[in-house]
């Protein structure tokens, strides 16, 4: 008796998790087919680009100052840490470039990624999820205008335009940041500094892959926050959730991907 | 000869769970240049008729015919292209936030034509000036009252000179004032533009004075119809209490409930 009940609550349970599986895959699926549906209905938003244009200022402009602050101060606690590390082994000229490698090939688009998430990707959520609860969408789909093609793709193609160029802005904004703490405050050479920086950091294999990190991060942030905005449920709370799973996704799509691309572009690569 | 109605519903049902159909064998068929009112309780399955007409939903039996054509079966384009002659005005307006009065009203002219931008003004301004906002123009949305907000959506609904204008509860939460502009405006534009309105609402006593013909739901089903008159004189008992607004009839105050003894614990004491 007490077995079967035993059975029975074991099939319980694998139900349920059966049931949160294929929902998961289900909603993964449904996010294909949406991006999909996205980029094939493109045309209005790279036609008419100003739409785009004024998006590329909602997520990339106004994110300015924190992404501009944030990579200052990263690079100044980069500089300090750096030179207490590396004088110990009398390695305090290499400072420039453990400040500019780091942020390169890794913080730039990791924590500049991050703060996009919770700066643009939760706005443009909250925004497209508000619509949809006021039925601005369907008020557009009722004048014979594609939401997806007008509201979302515009969204889509201004955040993955900004987030690149947000990167390299934090990155930029390291490095000086690493300058004036390295070379204006500890007194580290600045010839080394900038010399050693420009003969250790590779065009292909730092920067280029620093930015190739920062575009996929783009696309994923950005199509977690589109998705999850357009997929919301049309109420406050609805819409409160979907902004918080924009932040939460997002920000882990970004640490899971930086660990599947730094796999792929720096071991062993290097060597070849 | 009469011209074929501009709207058939024929046999329609709709429903998400089949056990529990929302419409059931909906029959109604909308003669052009009409006034039409869908009216009944809330929840009766009005403005899913609403919807239905819009093609935003899909019959789970019968047909729809809109503007000639089936909704079924109408691909992306089929479909958008017949809602570009269709206009909505919905429940609270649904403007666009970020989005100018003029910017609203000329949403829909700068999306489907590529009209130059003094003829595109003039448009604008002539079709605000039907609804009386032309000296709103320059102000956002979030500046405006309701009944202006809705005044609005109106005129962005007619920018396009629709063929059909279906309106969802356009009298909810207006004062008198903006409600008697309402009125007058969904007469005077249906009249001037040709064109046939869909209004769906429970305001019965409200809307009885500006239809032509009404249809009164209950239940997923039309139970009723007729000329105002024909409603105001209306036998059936559900009509009756809907349009005198009693409470006693057969539609009771109390939500089912188990009986009132039992959920005060008064039997055990």
């Amino acid at each position: 008796m007490q077995l079967e009940q035993l059975r029975e609550h074991a099939r319980g349970r694998l139900e349920r998790i059966g049931n949160v599986v294929t929902s998961q895959v289900w909603r993964l699926g449904f996010a294909s087919r949406f991006l999909f549906y996205l980029v094939m209905h493109s045309g209005t938003a790279l036609r008419r680009f100003g739409l785009t244009m004024k998006e590329i200022y909602f997520t990339g402009v106004l994110s300015l100052i924190i992404i501009l602050v944030s990579g200052l101060f990263v690079g100044m606690v980069l500089a300090l840490q750096g030179y207490e590390t590396l004088q110990r082994f009398g390695a305090s000229e290499s400072l420039g470039v453990l400040v500019a490698l780091s942020l390169v090939r890794e913080l730039g688009p990791v924590v500049a990624g991050l703060l996009f998430a919770s700066r643009a990707g939760s706005a443009i959520t909250a925004e497209i999820g508000l619509m949809k609860a006021t039925e601005q969408i369907s008020a557009m789909e009722m004048m014979a205008v594609d939401p997806i093609a007008r509201v979302v793709a515009p969204r889509f193609w201004g955040g993955v335009i900004s987030m690149p160029l947000l990167a390299a802005l934090f990155s930029a904004m390291g490095i000086f940041g690493g300058y004036l703490v390295g070379v204006q405050l500890i007194g580290v050479d600045a010839g080394a500094f900038w010399s050693q920086m420009q003969a250790a950091v590779d065009l292909r294999n730092d920067i280029l892959n620093g930015v190739i990190k920062s575009v996929v991060f783009g696309v994923a942030v950005t199509w977690i926050s589109v998705f999850e905005g357009y997929d919301a449920i049309p109420t406050a709370e609805g819409v409160s959730r979907a902004t918080t799973r924009t932040v939460v996704t997002s920000s882990l799509a970004i640490l899971a991907l930086d660990f599947v691309l730094t796999a792929l572009m720096f071991t062993g690569g290097n060597n070849q | 000869m009469q011209q074929s109605p501009i709207v058939e519903i024929r046999n329609v049902a709709f429903g998400y769970d089949p056990a529990r159909p929302v419409l059931r064998d909906v029959e109604l068929a909308i003669p052009r240049g009409s006034v039409v009112g869908i009216m009944g309780q809330s929840g009766c399955g009005k403005t899913t008729l609403l919807r239905i007409i819009a093609a935003q939903y899909l019959p789970t039996a019968g047909e729809a015919l809109v503007l000639g054509q089936a909704t079924v079966g109408l691909d992306r384009d089929g479909l958008y292209a017949m809602r570009r002659r269709m206009g909505m005005l919905f429940q609270f307006g649904a403007l666009f936030t970020d989005l100018s009065v003029f910017e609203n009203v000329a949403f829909p002219l700068r999306e489907h034509l590529d009209l130059p931008e003094e003829l595109l003004h003039d448009l604008v301004m002539l079709k605000l000036q039907a609804v009386g906002l032309r000296g709103a123009a320059q102000l956002m949305p979030t500046e405006l009252s309701g009944g202006m907000a809705r005044r609005v959506a109106l005129a962005r609904s007619i920018a396009l000179d629709p063929q059909l204008i279906l309106y969802d509860e356009p009298f909810t939460g207006l004062d008198p004032i903006s409600f008697g502009v309402i009125v007058r405006l969904i007469r005077e534009l249906n009249d001037s533009l040709g064109a046939t309105s869909i209004i769906v609402t429970h305001d019965v006593q409200e809307a009885l004075g500006v239809v032509d013909y009404v249809y009164f739901m209950a239940a997923g089903r039309v139970i009723a119809q007729g000329s105002p008159q024909e409603i105001r004189e209306s036998g059936e008992p559900f009509v009756r209490q809907f349009v005198n607004g009693s409470l006693q009839g057969p539609v009771p105050f109390h939500y089912p409930a188990p009986q009132y003894a039992d959920d005060l614990e008064l039997a055990s004491t």
